[in-house]
């Protein structure tokens, strides 16, 4: 079995799937990403951890924002996602995915949000005996 | 249409159809499981702030020890990927090296992650004193389990490398958990943004 597979692996390479458009990363790809994943991950710790900015919102958006960037660079240096890989059908499954991740979310928090300022008695359990 | 010809409901002949099934099969799961990690999101998101007089993340995180447990996460990224080029280059001891590499980072993340679970639920402070605990174990302690089948497969592989080889099958397997790992390292840049540096600054 397994020798029978060596020599299929050693001369069948052709035509066997090779041609799905997948990319699968070189050297240079990969260090890439680790660097831009490095630098997007310190700046956000040493945001928060140093407090360099006065503001809140404005650290919370530019931590926010940071991550976002990162989850793209890891889709693309280390999940070498593209538009042409199984002729674009994992692309639609990825933007649908995100379709009905925004959804749950947004939805789930706003709904969440409102009930709890509409619908509850307003006490803060800190402050509680 | 002439009557005595067959009708065809259906293109049996497949003109294009991937060639590569289990890929495309196995990043359908991960979306999946990308749902199932949003959900865990949102339900952080709404009982994040329900400390039930209990300890805040102000109190329980500790931002040094998660730096350090990301930058664990990241190594193993990078050295799966290094495990990746050599498997392209048919090389079986180099692959199994940085296999292994990856392995031990993937462990030390998930010590850190068990020590810290362990400091918190020391400190009284487990699953069981708030909302806000409930779902951090819960949304955490679901990606730790994750990193946790995930370094058990890693070591089937490489059992499976060592006795096979590089073989197409093996191949097609260390993709499918490259895929993982790196789509677990995502879930997690969600995690220490939203749960500790937004915990912390709440």
């Amino acid at each position: 079995m397994s020798a029978d597979a060596h020599a299929a692996h050693g001369h069948g390479h052709d035509d066997h799937g090779h041609d799905d458009g997948r990319d699968h990363g070189s050297f240079k790809s990969y260090m890439t990403g680790f660097v831009l994943s490095v630098i997007l991950t310190a700046i956000p710790f040493w945001l928060v951890m140093t407090g360099a900015i006065e503001n809140k919102n404005w650290t919370i958006a530019i931590v926010v924002a940071f991550a976002v960037v990162q989850i793209v660079v890891h889709m693309v240096y280390f999940l070498h996602m593209n538009t042409t890989s199984d002729a674009g059908w994992t692309m639609m499954a990825l933007i649908f995915t995100i379709i009905i991740v925004v959804i749950a979310l947004s939805g789930s928090l706003w709904v969440m949000y409102h009930l709890n300022v509409n619908m509850m008695p307003v006490h803060d359990m800190r402050n509680m005996p | 249409m002439s009557a005595g010809e067959p009708i065809s409901f259906y293109d049996l002949k497949g003109e294009h159809h991937p060639e590569n099934g289990t890929m495309l099969g196995f990043w359908l799961y991960l979306m999946s499981d990308c749902l199932v990690f949003a959900v865990l999101f949102a339900m952080y998101g709404v009982l994040g702030g329900n400390y039930a007089a209990g300890p805040g993340p102000k109190e329980l995180f500790e931002l040094p020890v998660v730096a350090v447990n990301t930058s664990m996460l990241l190594f193993s990224s990078i050295t799966y990927g290094f495990a990746m080029l050599e498997m392209m280059k048919g090389r079986v001891k180099s692959t199994q090296m940085w296999l292994g590499i990856t392995g031990l980072f993937g462990l030390a993340f998930l010590c850190i992650e068990l020590y810290e679970f362990h400091h918190m639920i020391h400190e009284g402070a487990g699953p069981w004193r708030s909302a806000f605990l409930s779902s951090f174990f819960t949304l955490v302690g679901t990606h730790g389990l994750h990193v946790t089948f995930g370094i058990i497969w890693l070591v089937t592989l490489m059992v499976q490398v060592a006795r096979f080889g590089l073989i197409e099958a093996n191949q097609r397997r260390l993709m499918c958990l490259s895929m993982f790992w790196h789509f677990l390292d995502v879930v997690w840049i969600g995690v220490f943004t939203f749960v500790y540096l937004l915990g912390v600054l709440r």
